[in-house]
């Protein structure tokens, strides 16, 4: 136990303090303004203030030598669930009045394996059981901090996340017999839920004309849902076939809604030109496909076409074993698609900042921008790059060669060792149906020994 | 009158049949077979060195190799200057082609039901056209070794090529034992069950297992008395005719086994049987490499892009599994434990490269290490004279991303580089119509 303690505080003392940084003559892809060789980067109270070759080096700053290395913007993660105790309100098919930002876990050792991988900034996204499911929480990386609002980025707009398709179906629909349980439920799920909020809104607008003698009973709720068709918040869906992309996009046409990021998308490939037209963005997956019935008819080009077809396009992990390596993820686009580096590097940077609207302060190495930072020892979309520094912030929160084995912030007395696990966390039950998918999703085996378990040690 | 009408509705039948097909040109694209000579290429070979040269393939095999020009009258000519060719990438564990939709149980053919299934076989259950088949090829992967998962012995797996209509055409003739050691690991997050609990669940399946093999060395004694004597003995229990291979010893026993105290458990399980046995899965291999080299096991490990097993283990410890036991001595093979995603197998082993592995090593984890592993480096895991023609052309290095696979070969067949994932591009790439 006093060894963990020792690794707390190190890693309190030892990140926690500000810094001002110069990073040295690295290859600096700005994203945004080009690539430059022996270029420094000045960071000055958490900002970017300077990019410029030779500077010198100011009294009382950290200098890191970046000499044959490539420096780029903290990459960004725009759908993740780490850092999240809870993912999944899955008690309605409409839970737009709860918000993940209220659960959040800076404890979390997922976080700290993402800065090994360079990425800075995760958009922690509510699941995917509801059709209108909570508020979302841009987070930065701030590891080694215990208070759960030292995670929020602040500033960030407000997100909200909705989902279409199977895993509300499956929730809702065949779990609580209750609408939706096909398609068809999901658009008037929504119709009915945006439909509700606009009498509420003319309710609450006549009582205070004075219309209305008694005030209408106030909803948490309902005041989100007009938040959203205000446009104060921002749509994040989970979404994979092309008739429920174009569903929604009708959908939101109708209630006056214009800004919608399509999340995973796997079937945005067959309506890019739709897409492109109503001004939808997408965040994909580099290449997953068929671990269900709805992403049968992927294809690992879809990040490619979106770009082609001019919709601003990301790579998300929605894992956290993806998470670390979406520079590799963003690389594959240039195995099925040739993208250019700077169209597979802005898929991980620029882009996703702009999905969740924070790319005037994020995604590009520019003055005056947020000092979010990651070093690699190779060009990033290389396979055989290595991740050597993370920063966010201008704190180093990862530096490779200063990286204790064990990272953890929470730690069980009760156990000799952290446990060993025998299965690999999968990716619906450590992502969008969290919680959820461990009735849903879970394989074969993992349901029968479940069921032996729970038969064995049902005194738990 | 009837005669004259059915000829009639033939004759019609076969216009219409005919009319699509000359007047649209697009057509399903097939593999060819034939002599192929593929010239100045760039030959990574695994067992003599890479060098400029000329291969020639004939009857599925590799006619030729060589650095002085090979002539062919009878072949077609491929020149492939600045090009690289490497031996078919073999992935040693996978559920390709069991699995057709992961969530969809129906589409699920690896988990039976039962501890003791020995005698299930997952060649049976090879579907040779599932999607995802040509979606992993295209990558450069042409040999899968597809197994089954669950209980405590799963069946057995079988080292399949990627190309083939039955599941006997795609055989490589390598069907191999898979066991599942008992595991003192949580299975999930869900595993709540006490310390205590965990252990005495390991202890009784091990104890199962051990009443198994009591039962396999007597069934194995009967047999073998039976045979000397000539005599005819019919039984019907395939649960102990499918161990026979390990107990006789003429095949190891693939043993699934992660933990580091379970690997221990099962190297000391494997010395008293007195078995030849490799290792599958080998999640924590890097924490006793020294005891398995002294146990002379080969290591099959992945996937290498995992999360670490444990909570304060290093973020890096998957990626560097494979090269610390390579390091140690350890023969290691690569494995993406996938199925849809097998195409990934190249990447794995990039990624076991750079963080200790080294490149050549992790090219031969996935070509003549498997082969060797599974008793088939005769025929496969190397660019060698008589050796099976599975391999691939490609622009450069095949563990970068950028690099594109432009030809490949399996059993000698030029295999189109298509799957519905690259005809879904072509399709909606520049959609016609677009927005109107």
């Amino acid at each position: 136990m006093k060894k963990y303690f020792c690794i707390i505080l190190s890693i309190c003392a030892g990140l926690l303090q500000a810094q001002n940084l110069l990073i040295k003559n690295g290859y600096v892809m700005t994203i945004t303004q080009g690539n430059k060789e022996n270029m420094d980067i000045l960071v000055t109270n958490g900002k970017i203030s300077l990019i410029q070759n030779n500077i010198p080096s100011p009294q009382g700053y950290t200098v890191i030598d970046a000499t044959g290395k490539y420096v780029i913007p903290g990459i960004i993660d725009a759908h993740s669930h780490i850092a999240l105790e809870v993912v999944n309100e899955a008690t309605n098919p409409v839970t737009a009045e709860v918000n993940v930002g209220d659960a959040l876990d800076p404890l979390d050792v997922a976080i700290y394996r993402a800065l090994a991988g360079g990425v800075t900034i995760s958009h922690a996204m509510h699941g995917s059981a509801n059709v209108i499911g909570g508020q979302c929480e841009t987070i930065k990386h701030r590891y080694g901090a215990v208070n759960p609002d030292e995670l929020r980025m602040q500033g960030a707009p407000r997100t909200i996340k909705f989902a279409l398709g199977e895993n509300p179906i499956r929730t809702h629909g065949e779990g609580n017999r209750i609408t939706p349980s096909t398609r068809m439920g999901v658009e008037q799920v929504f119709r009915d839920a945006f439909t509700g909020a606009q009498i509420y809104q003319k309710d609450w607008d006549d009582y205070k004309k004075g219309l209305r003698k008694t005030s209408p009973e106030y909803s948490l709720r309902n005041e989100t849902l007009v938040d959203i068709l205000k446009g104060n918040i921002l749509v994040h869906c989970h979404s994979y076939r092309a008739d429920e992309i174009l569903m929604l996009m009708k959908v939101l046409k109708d209630y006056g809604v214009s800004k919608i990021c399509f999340q995973h998308v796997n079937e945005g490939f067959k309506v890019a030109p739709e897409l492109a037209a109503f001004g939808a963005s997408a965040s994909v997956f580099a290449d997953w496909w068929a671990y269900k019935f709805e992403v049968y008819y992927s294809t690992a080009y879809n990040a490619s076409i979106l770009t082609r077809n001019g919709v601003v396009t990301s790579i998300n992990s929605d894992s956290e074993e993806l998470i670390r390596h979406l520079y590799h993820e963003a690389a594959k686009t240039q195995r099925y698609g040739d993208l250019s580096d700077d169209e597979a590097l802005a898929l991980i940077t620029i882009n996703p900042a702009k999905q969740l609207g924070i790319d005037h302060r994020v995604g590009s190495l520019e003055v005056g921008k947020d000092a979010d930072i990651a070093i690699f020892s190779e060009h990033p979309l290389s396979v055989y790059t290595i991740p050597q520094v993370t920063i966010v912030d201008g704190q180093v929160r990862f530096d490779i060669k200063n990286d204790p084995d064990d990272m953890r912030m929470d730690i069980n007395p009760t156990e000799k060792f952290s446990s060993f696990y025998e299965t690999e966390k999968d990716h619906e039950s450590s992502g969008c149906l969290k919680g959820v998918a461990e009735m849903l999703m879970e394989d074969n085996y993992t349901r029968y020994m479940r069921f032996k378990y729970s038969q064995n040690h049902s005194h738990e | 009158m009837n005669t004259t009408n059915n000829f009639l509705i033939a004759a019609f039948l076969i216009t219409v049949v005919h009319i699509p097909a000359s007047t649209n040109a697009q057509q399903v694209q097939k593999a060819e077979n034939g002599v192929y000579l593929l010239t100045n290429a760039t030959l990574h070979t695994i067992t003599h060195g890479t060098y400029v040269g000329h291969i020639l393939l004939r009857d599925g095999k590799i006619a030729d190799i060589s650095k002085n020009s090979i002539t062919e009258a009878s072949a077609k000519v491929i020149d492939c200057t600045n090009k690289h060719i490497y031996p078919g990438m073999i992935d040693s564990g996978s559920k390709l082609g069991l699995v057709e939709i992961d969530a969809v149980s129906v589409t699920n053919d690896f988990s039976e039901l039962g501890d003791f299934i020995p005698h299930m076989k997952a060649l049976t259950a090879v579907n040779p056209n599932a999607v995802a088949i040509p979606v992993t090829r295209v990558n450069g992967v042409t040999t899968v070794f597809v197994k089954p998962e669950g209980s405590i012995f799963s069946g057995t797996g079988a080292m399949i090529d990627l190309f083939g209509y039955t599941p006997e055409q795609m055989s490589c003739g390598s069907e191999r034992l898979v066991m599942r050691f008992p595991s003192t690991g949580r299975r999930g997050r869900f595993d709540r069950r006490s310390e205590d609990d965990i252990k005495k669940d390991a202890e009784k399946s091990l104890k199962n297992i051990n009443e198994i093999w009591e039962s396999a060395l007597s069934y194995a004694r009967i047999d073998s008395a039976a045979k000397a004597e000539n005599q005819k003995w019919i039984t019907n229990n395939p649960q102990m005719e499918a161990l026979k291979p390990v107990v006789y010893g003429t095949q190891p026993l693939f043993i699934e086994v992660n933990a580091k105290a379970d690997i221990e458990s099962a190297l000391q399980w494997i010395s008293e049987k007195k078995i030849k046995a490799v290792l599958m899965g080998v999640a924590e291999g890097w924490r006793v490499a020294d005891k398995i080299v002294k146990a002379k096991i080969p290591v099959i490990t992945g996937p290498v892009l995992s999360t670490p097993r444990r909570d304060n283990d290093r973020f890096d410890a998957p990626y560097s599994n494979a090269g610390k036991m390579a390091k140690a001595g350890i023969k290691v093979a690569l494995r993406t434990d996938g199925a849809e995603n097998t195409r990934n197998l190249p990447f794995n082993a990039a990624f076991a490269a750079t963080y200790g592995m080294g490149k050549d090593e992790a090219l031969k984890a996935i070509t003549i290490y498997p082969a060797e592993i599974f008793g088939i480096a005769d025929k496969y895991g190397s660019l060698d004279k008589g050796k099976t023609a599975n391999l691939f052309v490609a622009t450069g290095d095949p563990f970068e991303m950028k690099t594109k696979i432009e030809k490949l070969f399996i059993r000698g067949w030029d295999i189109p580089l298509e799957s519905r994932q690259t005809l879904l591009n072509d399709e909606f790439l520049n959609r016609t119509p677009g927005i109107k």
